[in-house]
């Protein structure tokens, strides 16, 4: 059920979580996003600031910066840069803009938002994975270790996983639920798949996978062509179906009367 | 009944309850975002979050390669995390680590520092006996820049008003500091071996500073320089390093379970000791770039400073500058019903 790169977490309810870690690839990407952003956002701030702070338009600090100069330009543009991830993670649950564009969050061992305390451990060592230069120690324990974490997860118990994409319950399953219904649940959402792609697919795939479907259930099929298929395609052979290029589908009455076959089989009426 | 009939008979069971699973999902990711609106809506999600589990369990068996399923497993990754939110209290999360937790750190740390204090007094002597010995050393810890004023019968902190105003100064000094005692901490990763360096190189170079500038008769205006924000700021070396070291040792000993999870435990618990460093940080630049540089403040002052904002660092440790809640208001808070809990609270 869980595979070998889950956090799989045990609660209370005996019923154990998995949650896909998050390798280095997902890592990098979201740091490369997050460093972006924390570079314009310096930038713009001290670009602004050392405007307003030397009344013309140049950038460059005083001979004798003042008091004024580095409460005004310098540490909001520092502070921007380096409590980034820190401040950004705390508001964010365990997330910053480039994490959620990357599709991964902080969790702890546990499974859940990590505290103040752990964010603040895990971002203080980033003096650690920062070096020498480019990340490397950060880098190196990520590609090293089982759940891809660099030494501010370890000292702070956390890794990065993946967001579960949001997954629509499937209506028809929800409703048609009679136990006396021929169709499993499972088989019930592959003909809701196959209808609901009906438009995207070419004639011959839409022949293809109805007839298989149908025949599988013995339901009263039309089987025009492609008579041999006799196996109920899988999940994927759908996806792969319809994520192939088709042309301009056309529907022939042939279609129509598969298409009516299958809803008939999905309402549970022959 | 055969067994298949009485899976298709729980599977049906399991689907009709699909609105209850929508409003759950609903439920948690409202909460996620903001604060429940009364009990019953908390309690709820604890409700949710069991109906979820069962239900999961249910179609991980029936209808392990479905929609559905894949729903159920978000649904309930999402009741989880909500539900095990800890609720966000600033003030007494801050309350609570200056009065009860960094107070229990220190205590389990007595140890470490006590060893971190002796290892920089020992480099201390050991830089002051080798300038002392051998006057070229000082090459090895000091910028040629400070060799030149101090052979010129000048401190390098003379007039340094006149160059950076007090406040610039205070400003780079306590963010220096702050990164030194914060590598201190973290170079603990190195088995305790970059603590060590950091620990033995900073003891080396104030050792070696005092004997370059005794030997030209500057030891005492040093010792006036330093005294009102040095004894702080010297204590606090020791304390990082201390931290450091607790973490080093979990990894060379570890005393809870793994390596990995001695090194998580002694990081988390030490590093709380880290923010008593900042803030102590925080006054001893005030005082570095206001008070130490002026000429005409009394070495008198600069000791009462010293020694005050150093047994304030005492009590800030031990956690006597806070109070704490008598036994009657605390039998008082605990007889006292409980108001609207936040759902985000851990409910195991």
């Amino acid at each position: 059920m869980h595979n070998a790169r889950d956090l799989v977490v045990d609660s209370v309810t005996g019923v154990d979580l998995a949650l896909p870690v998050a390798g280095p690839g997902a890592r990098s990407y979201a740091f490369l996003i997050d460093w972006v952003i924390r570079a314009i956002l310096f930038t713009a701030w001290y670009g602004l600031a050392a405007v307003i702070y030397n009344h013309r338009w140049t950038f460059i600090a005083p001979l004798s910066p003042d008091a004024k100069w580095f409460v005004i330009v310098v540490m909001p543009a520092a502070a921007m840069y380096f409590l980034y991830h820190f401040v950004l993670e705390i508001a964010m649950h365990g997330r910053t803009p480039g994490k959620r564009m990357a599709g991964v969050h902080i969790v702890t061992r546990e499974g859940g938002s990590p505290g103040v305390g752990a964010l603040l451990t895990r971002n203080v060592f980033r003096l650690v994975d920062g070096l020498p230069v480019l990340y490397g120690v950060g880098l190196i324990t990520t590609l090293a270790t089982r759940d891809h974490v660099r030494v501010g997860d370890m000292a702070a118990g956390t890794l990065l996983v993946y967001e579960r994409p949001d997954v629509l319950l499937p209506e028809p399953v929800a409703t048609n639920s009679l136990s006396q219904h021929p169709l499993r649940s499972s088989d019930a959402e592959i003909i809701t798949e196959l209808l609901q792609r009906w438009p995207q697919l070419d004639s011959d795939a839409r022949h293809r996978l109805a007839t298989a479907v149908l025949s599988r259930h013995d339901f009263n099929a039309t089987l025009e062509r492609h008579n041999s298929d006799a196996a109920a395609p899988p999940p994927h052979e759908l996806a792969s179906a319809t994520s192939q290029p088709s042309n301009t589908p056309t529907s022939s009455p042939t279609d129509a009367r598969l298409r009516a076959q299958l809803e008939r089989l999905l309402r549970g009426t022959q | 009944m055969s067994a298949t009939d009485r899976d298709r008979a729980l599977e049906a069971a399991l689907l009709r309850r699909a609105e209850h699973w929508k409003a759950a999902n609903a439920r948690a990711q409202r909460l996620a975002r903001e604060p429940a609106t009364d009990l019953a809506d908390a309690t709820k999600m604890s409700d949710d979050y069991r109906l979820l589990a069962h239900d999961l369990a249910r179609a991980r068996r029936l209808i392990p390669n479905t929609r559905t399923r894949e729903y159920l497993e978000a649904a309930y990754v999402r009741a989880h995390a909500t539900l095990y939110r800890k609720a966000w209290h600033p003030g007494r999360a801050l309350l609570t680590l200056f009065r009860d937790e960094i107070p229990a750190v220190v205590r389990w740390l007595t140890p470490h520092i006590i060893w971190a204090t002796t290892i920089f007094i020992v480099t201390v002597f050991a830089g002051y006996w080798m300038v002392h010995t051998y006057p070229d050393l000082i090459g090895l810890f000091a910028s040629p820049d400070l060799i030149a004023t101090v052979e010129r019968g000048q401190l390098w902190t003379e007039g340094i008003l006149n160059i950076v105003p007090s406040s610039v100064l205070s400003l780079q000094i306590l963010t220096n500091n702050i990164a030194v005692s914060l590598f201190a901490y973290c170079a603990g990763f190195v088995f305790g071996l970059g603590t060590l360096y950091i620990l033995g190189l900073n003891g080396l170079m104030l050792g070696a500073v005092f004997a370059f500038t005794s030997q030209h008769g500057l030891a005492a205006a040093l010792f006036r320089f330093i005294v009102a924000h040095g004894c702080v700021e010297i204590s606090v070396m020791c304390l990082s390093g201390a931290a450091g070291a607790a973490v080093g040792e979990a990894l060379i000993r570890p005393t809870h379970g793994d390596r990995m999870e001695s090194f998580r435990i002694a990081a988390l618990r030490s590093g709380k000791l880290l923010i008593a460093c900042a803030v102590l940080l925080v006054g001893s630049g005030v005082i570095e770039g206001y008070i130490s540089p002026r000429p005409l403040c009394p070495l008198w002052a600069r000791l009462a400073i010293g020694i005050g904002y150093w047994f304030l660092m005492i009590a800030l440790l031990r956690g006597w500058l806070f109070p704490r809640p008598t036994p009657a208001a605390t039998a008082a808070t605990s007889r006292t019903p409980p108001t609207t809990p936040s759902p985000t609270a851990p409910q195991a």
